[in-house]
C-alpha cells in the first residue's frame, strides 16, 4: 500500500437545497517521498482537495489511506491527532501568532503533544529554527522578521513534530521572486535530504516546476497526472456515474 | 504539567495584548471591588445597628427564682429565693456564651433630698457589671466600683428622672440623698435611655451596690423568710439608733420559740432577686441560656427529672428584632455584590466574544497544527478564569484600600470581612467559568478551514 491513496473522493456541499460538487471522484496515489504540486485555476476544487489530505475536511465519499489508515471516517479529535502527529502545514499568508517569539511560535504546535516539557519543546524548537537558517532570529518577534523569514519560521513550525508529511498551500504567494525561490528550494532540500513527502497546491507554473510531478485539477475531477502515476488520468466520468 | 502549560499558554495569548486584557479585566476589578467595599462599609454599618439594637438590651438574659408550690397553687415566678451572688459569678465564669453578669436585688422605697422626694419605679441593688449588661453609660460622675459592693458603701447611681425630679438643676453628683433614712451619696448619673417598649420610664432608676441595698435598705427579704431572726431583732428597744433598719414591724405574729422549735426553717443563704446576664451576641442567645440551666442545675444540685428552681427569660421580640435585621443587612449587601459582579462578568464575555472573532485564524493555525476543540474550549476558559482572579485579586486590593479611606475620611465604620473576601475570588473565578464559557464554546467550535480563511 503506497502512502497516500484517494479512491473516488467526492465532496459536495450544500447551499440551502442545492448540492454544489467540487469534487467529483478524485483518485490519487501518492508514494513516500514523492513532491508534488497541485495546480488548477480558482473554483477548479484544489483547496478543498488539500483540505481533504489534510484531514481538515471530511470527505462526502470515498475512500482515504493515509500511511495505512482510512482517515476519511475519523471524528474531529481523532483528525486532530493526525494533523498533530504526521502532517504540517505552510500556509501563504504565514499565519504566525504575533508579538511572540519566534521559537515560540514555532513551539506551539508542541502544547498539543502530549508528554514533553518545556525544556524539550524549546530545545526542539531552537533545533528546527537553526535548520531553517534562523539561530540568530530565535527571540525576534513576526513583525521584526522580512517575509522570507517568517515564512521559514512557519515551515520550522510545520517540521516541529517530524512529520512525514508537508502541506504548502500557495508557499510564495506572498514573497517577492528571490525569496520564492529561497523557499522553494528549502522544500526541495527538506524532500531530497529528508525524504518528507511535500504537497504543495499553487496556480504558478513557476512554482509547481519544483516538484517532481504535477497533478492539474478541473473541474473538481484531475485532468493529468505528469510523471509516474498509477492511475493517471480521465477517471472522472466513470467515477461520477458511480456516485450515489 | 499539562495544567501548568495551559495556563502559561493563556498568560502568553493574554501578554500578546495587555490593552484589551486590561479592559475586560476592569469590569471584574470594579466588581469585586465594590463587592469587597460594599461588605466592609456593610458590615461595619451592620455591627453599629446591631450594637445599637443591642443597647436596648436585647442580649439580655433574665435569670429569675422559681416558683413555690405549694397543694398544687403555684406562686408565680420569683416566689421562691433560690438565686444567689455566688450563681452570678459562676455564671459569668463558667459561660462561654455570657459577656457579663450582674445579680440584682429590687426595693422600692421612697428617696428624700432636702425638701424633695419620690418614689424611683426601680430600684436594683446590684454590682458595676449591670451597666454593661444594658449598656448604660454614666453621664456625670463615675460608676460604684466592685469594692463599694464589698464594703457596702452607700453609694448610688441615679437616673434622670430622679435627677429631674430631686436636684432640679442642680447637679446631684457628691449630694447625699436618704434612702429610707440611709444617707446615700451620689456619685453618678446614668445617660437618658427614655422608656422601654412597655412605656415605662426606664430612666426612673437608682442603682447602688446590692449589699447595701440588701443589708441596710430592705432587709426584708431576709427577715420574711427567716422569721426567726426578725422575731429576735425586734426586742430592740430604742429604734432610732439602729443603723440597719432591718427591725421593721412584723406583718405576722412573731413565732413564739416553741413554734421556731416545730416548724425550723433553715437559716437561708444570701439570696439575690435576679441575675442579669448578656449574652455575646444575639445568635448566642439559646447556647447562653443551655449553659446557664445547665450550671445552675449543677450549683442547685437539682437531679435530672426535677424541674428547675429558676425561670430564664431572653427578649426573644427585641433579639429577634436584631436577628432580622441583620439578616435583611446581609441579602442587601449580598443582592448589590451580585449585581456588580454580573454586570462584570458580562463585561467579560462580551469582550472575549469580540477576542474570540478577532483571533479567528490564531484558533485556525491551532486546530490545523492537532489542537483539538477541548484544547481550544480550554485555552479560552482559562484565558477568562485567569482574567477574572487577577481582576478579582486587584479588585479585593482596591475594595479594602477603598473602604480604608472612608473609614479615615468620612469615619464610617468598617469590618474587614474574611468571608467575603474568599467569597470575591471564588466568585470572580466562578463568573470566569460562567462567562467565559461561551465564547470559548464558540471557539472551540470553529471550522479550521473557515477559521484559517477568515480575513
Amino acid at each position: 500500500m503506497e502512502f497516500i491513496e484517494l479512491h473516488n473522493i467526492e465532496k459536495t456541499y450544500h447551499i440551502g437545497d442545492i448540492a454544489v460538487p467540487v469534487l467529483k471522484g478524485v483518485s490519487l496515489t501518492v508514494a513516500r517521498g514523492e513532491m508534488l504540486a497541485l495546480m488548477g485555476v480558482s473554483g477548479s476544487g484544489k483547496s478543498t482537495l488539500m483540505n481533504i489530505l489534510g484531514c481538515l475536511d471530511r470527505p462526502t465519499a470515498g475512500e482515504y489511506w493515509l500511511d495505512g489508515r482510512e482517515v476519511s471516517r475519523l471524528s474531529a479529535d481523532q483528525r486532530a491527532m493526525v494533523r498533530n502527529r504526521k502532517l504540517g502545514f505552510v500556509f501563504q499568508n504565514f499565519n504566525l501568532l504575533p508579538r511572540t517569539s519566534a521559537l515560540e511560535n514555532v513551539a506551539m504546535p508542541l502544547t498539543y503533544t502530549s508528554n514533553l516539557s518545556d525544556h524539550e519543546a524549546r530545545h526542539r524548537a531552537q533545533e528546527v529554527l537553526v535548520r531553517v537558517g534562523l539561530a540568530d532570529r530565535l527571540d525576534h518577534e513576526p513583525s521584526q522578521l522580512s517575509g522570507g523569514q517568517q515564512q521559514r519560521v512557519a515551515i520550522a513550525r510545520a517540521l516541529v513534530n517530524h512529520p512525514p508529511l508537508l502541506f504548502a498551500d500557495e508557499p510564495t504567494g506572498n514573497l517577492d521572486s528571490h525569496t520564492s525561490e529561497e523557499i522553494l528550494r528549502m522544500f526541495v532540500q527538506l524532500n531530497e535530504a529528508d525524504g518528507i513527502t511535500i504537497i504543495m497546491v499553487t496556480h504558478d507554473s513557476d512554482v509547481a516546476r519544483h516538484a517532481r510531478r504535477i497533478i492539474h485539477i478541473h473541474d473538481g475531477v484531475i485532468v493529468n497526472g505528469q510523471a509516474a502515476a498509477p492511475s493517471p488520468s480521465g477517471a472522472g466520468p466513470v467515477e461520477s456515474g458511480e456516485s450515489a | 504539567m499539562k495544567g501548568y502549560r495551559t495556563i502559561r499558554t493563556a498568560m502568553k495569548a493574554l501578554r500578546r495584548n495587555p490593552m484589551r486584557a486590561l479592559l475586560t479585566t476592569l469590569g471584574i476589578v470594579i466588581g469585586v471591588a465594590a463587592v469587597i467595599a460594599m461588605m466592609e462599609i456593610g458590615a461595619g454599618s451592620s455591627a453599629a445597628v446591631q450594637k445599637s439594637i443591642a443597647s436596648m438590651g436585647a442580649n439580655v438574659v433574665l435569670v429569675m427564682p422559681g416558683t413555690a408550690t405549694s397543694s398544687g397553687i403555684s406562686f408565680g415566678s420569683g416566689s421562691v429565693m433560690t438565686l444567689t451572688p455566688g450563681d452570678g459569678e459562676a455564671i459569668l465564669r463558667d459561660c462561654p456564651a455570657i459577656r457579663t453578669a450582674a445579680p440584682a436585688v429590687r426595693a422600692r422605697t421612697q428617696v428624700v433630698y432636702g425638701n424633695r422626694n419620690w418614689v424611683p419605679s426601680n430600684m436594683y441593688g446590684t454590682t458595676p457589671a449591670f451597666l454593661d449588661v444594658r449598656d448604660w453609660t454614666v453621664a456625670e460622675g463615675e460608676s460604684f466600683t466592685d469594692r463599694d459592693v464589698l464594703n457596702g458603701n452607700k453609694v448610688c447611681l441615679i437616673g434622670q428622672t430622679l435627677v429631674r425630679e430631686l436636684f432640679d438643676g442642680e447637679s446631684p453628683v457628691g449630694k447625699e440623698i436618704r434612702v429610707k433614712n440611709v444617707a446615700f451619696r451620689v456619685v453618678g448619673t446614668l445617660g437618658p435611655k427614655g422608656a422601654n417598649m412597655m412605656g415605662m420610664d426606664q430612666d426612673d432608676i437608682l442603682l447602688a451596690p446590692w449589699t447595701t441595698i440588701k443589708y441596710r435598705v430592705t432587709g426584708s427579704t431576709l427577715q420574711a423568710t427567716n422569721q426567726s431572726a426578725a422575731a429576735a431583732s425586734s426586742s430592740a428597744v430604742n429604734t432610732l439608733s439602729n443603723l440597719y433598719p432591718s427591725g421593721q414591724p412584723s406583718l405576722y405574729p412573731a413565732q413564739s420559740e416553741v413554734q421556731a422549735a416545730d416548724t425550723p426553717m433553715p437559716v437561708r443563704f444570701t439570696n439575690v432577686d435576679q441575675i442579669l446576664a448578656a449574652a455575646q451576641s444575639a445568635p448566642e442567645i439559646p447556647s447562653a441560656i443551655n449553659q446557664m440551666s445547665a450550671l445552675l442545675r449543677e450549683r442547685h444540685h437539682i437531679r435530672p427529672g426535677e424541674a428547675d428552681d429558676f425561670t430564664v427569660r431572653d427578649m426573644t421580640e427585641m433579639s429577634k428584632t436584631l436577628t432580622t435585621t441583620t439578616k435583611l443587612m446581609t441579602n442587601l449587601l449580598l443582592v448589590v455584590a451580585m449585581i456588580s459582579l454580573v454586570v462584570g462578568g458580562v463585561g467579560i464575555m462580551n469582550i472575549m466574544l469580540v477576542s474570540v472573532t478577532e483571533r479567528t485564524r490564531e484558533i485556525g493555525l491551532r486546530m490545523s497544527v492537532g489542537a483539538r476543540a477541548r484544547d481550544i474550549l480550554r485555552q479560552f476558559l482559562v484565558e477568562a478564569v485567569v482574567l477574572c482572579l487577577v481582576g478579582g485579586a486587584v479588585g479585593i486590593l482596591l475594595g479594602h484600600g477603598g473602604s480604608a479611606v472612608v473609614r479615615a475620611v468620612l469615619r464610617w465604620p468598617v469590618q474587614t470581612s474574611p468571608t467575603a473576601i474568599a467569597a470575591a475570588v471564588i466568585v470572580s473565578a466562578g463568573v470566569g467559568i460562567i462567562f467565559g464559557y461561551y465564547p470559548a464554546w464558540k471557539a472551540s467550535r470553529l471550522d479550521p478551514i473557515e477559521a484559517l480563511r477568515y480575513e
